[in-house]
């Protein structure tokens, strides 16, 4: 079933959508969730996905927790989640 | 010869020398790009030999037009040959010691955060913040204390005592976070979209990251402006490790050093070893992992630049391995009893996997290898807990003498 979300975009992204930081979108899994925010903001597709996939300095979290350690794109969303994306940073 | 551009490392997009840190079109990091056009590599060399005992005799190859104002300078640390070390792993090769435990908060992330808060300074940020394992949150409450700035430090609440008892000392707004370093990576990357913060490893990270150049060019200059032809160097991020490359391509590429690039070996904790992972299983990009090791320096489980750091293992024909918590204390044991050199378990983890390296028999007849020791055992004595034993003995000669009976030769 589709779930309403809260996708935060970070401030690189968000001259793709209008200077917005969150988009309000529904979808069962993270995939379907991203699709919509490409259907909402073409730009971003590119941006963030390349083939397909995630591009490898694209971090994207499900309510604090990583999706690489789900399902990636097909993690399933659930009622209240928030699919934040983030750009990949060294630390130490 | 001057600093021109941020650039991004994957489509190279340009960007203005501000606060970024991440490309717009593919979130791509972002790097300093230098114009050397003219730069004369004697004349280089002659203004680094008449420059500061420290980091800033490189100023040139770093991100500032002239000197930063820096009271606590770091830099210029000892590289010492360590023969009694390479005899104890039957190795013939020349084994050396890079000593950065020698800094101003006893690890090489004063290197960084130097360059990092000075930049700081530049672009009039009042306050400087960052995600760390510890050692860095050291640097940087130290650095910020020294320049005045506030300071805000965010490390994993489970932290050494040690390195948080440190680093609280210098009156920095010390946070521990529930969680392990990736979730307080994630929070910082955060915090810097609304606050006004200069985060050293978030959004001024491209300058942050040159300091680690420095080590490259101390070695190359300790080494009488020769390179090495292997380095063994930990991984966290993976930024150290291929920074070190940068700083030596650099020179390579400048004519103040000849020959090639050395071999390059990662060092990991193998319980968090995505960049060794992913090199064994012949991967471009690290799948994360949840930390569980002893080396807490060391434990970024989703580590941004492991992608270039398996680019540069692998194309300067190294590799990158992996050593569990038992190694990592014989290691810190060994460097300790061959060099007199008491590091951290990061350091534990650099000394595993060298003697790896030679028990696999990689390390050939007259090789010339640095050894990056980046941290101070001091703060993480945990780790030298149980691995020797205290004499204890009454305050008399027959009680001395009765507990070294078998192993003491009297002198008549």
């Amino acid at each position: 079933m589709a779930m309403s979300v809260t996708v935060k975009i970070p401030t690189q992204l968000r001259a793709a959508t209008g200077g917005d930081a969150e988009v309000e979108v529904s979808g069962s899994t993270v995939g379907e969730v991203l699709d919509a925010v490409f259907d909402a903001h073409g730009d971003l597709r590119d941006r963030i996905t390349q083939d397909g996939d995630l591009r490898r300095f694209v971090n994207v979290y499900v309510s604090g927790e990583d999706i690489r350690f789900q399902q990636g794109l097909d993690t399933t969303i659930s009622e209240g989640d928030e699919v934040t994306i983030l750009p990949a940073v060294a630390g130490g | 010869m001057s600093v021109e551009s941020l650039k991004c490392k994957e489509c190279g997009a340009g960007y203005e020398l501000g606060a970024g840190f991440a490309c717009e079109n593919c979130f791509g990091p972002l790097e300093v790009a230098y114009d050397y056009s003219g730069l004369d590599a004697a004349e280089a060399k002659r203004r680094i030999q008449a420059g500061s005992q420290g980091i800033w005799r490189y100023a040139d190859f770093l991100p500032f037009t002239g000197r930063p104002l820096d009271p606590l300078e770091p830099g210029l640390t000892p590289l010492v040959r360590a023969d009694r070390l390479a005899e104890r792993l039957g190795l013939e090769a020349e084994i050396w010691i890079k000593n950065d435990a020698a800094n101003p908060t006893h690890s090489f992330k004063d290197r960084v955060v130097a360059v990092a808060v000075a930049k700081a300074r530049e672009l009039g940020f009042e306050t400087v913040a960052c995600a760390s394992t510890g050692n860095l949150a050291n640097a940087v409450a130290a650095h910020a204390a020294a320049a005045g700035l506030e300071s805000y430090v965010l490390v994993p609440a489970n932290l050494e005592e040690q390195k948080l008892l440190a680093t609280g000392i210098y009156g920095t707004n010390l946070v521990g976070v529930r969680g392990n370093y990736d979730d307080v990576n994630r929070l910082c990357t955060q915090l810097a979209e609304t606050r006004p913060w200069a985060f050293v490893n978030v959004n001024l990270r491209p300058y942050y990251a040159e300091g680690s150049k420095t080590l490259a060019y101390e070695t190359a200059e300790q080494l009488g402006w020769e390179l090495p032809d292997r380095v063994v160097c930990p991984i966290a991020s993976g930024s150290l490790f291929t920074k070190v490359g940068r700083g030596f391509q650099e020179w390579l590429d400048l004519g103040l050093v000849e020959g090639g690039q050395p071999v390059f070996n990662g060092a990991q904790a193998l319980g968090c070893s995505p960049v060794a992972t992913a090199f064994a299983e012949g991967w471009d990009v690290c799948k994360p992992q949840k930390p569980e090791t002893i080396a807490k320096s060391l434990a970024i489980g989703d580590p941004a630049d492991g992608p270039y750091a398996l680019e540069q293992a692998r194309r300067t024909g190294g590799a990158i391995d992996s050593v569990g918590d038992e190694e990592i204390r014989a290691g810190i044991r060994l460097l300790a009893e061959t060099t007199g050199i008491f590091t951290e378990t990061a350091g534990g983890v650099t000394v595993g996997v060298l003697a790896k390296l030679a028990e696999r028999g990689e390390i050939g007849a007259g090789e010339r290898v640095v050894v990056y020791i980046t941290g101070e055992g001091l703060k993480t004595l945990d780790a030298a807990r149980d691995s020797f034993h205290m004499h204890e003995i009454d305050p008399d000669l027959a009680s001395f003498e009765s507990e070294f009976a078998t192993q003491q030769e009297v002198v008549a």
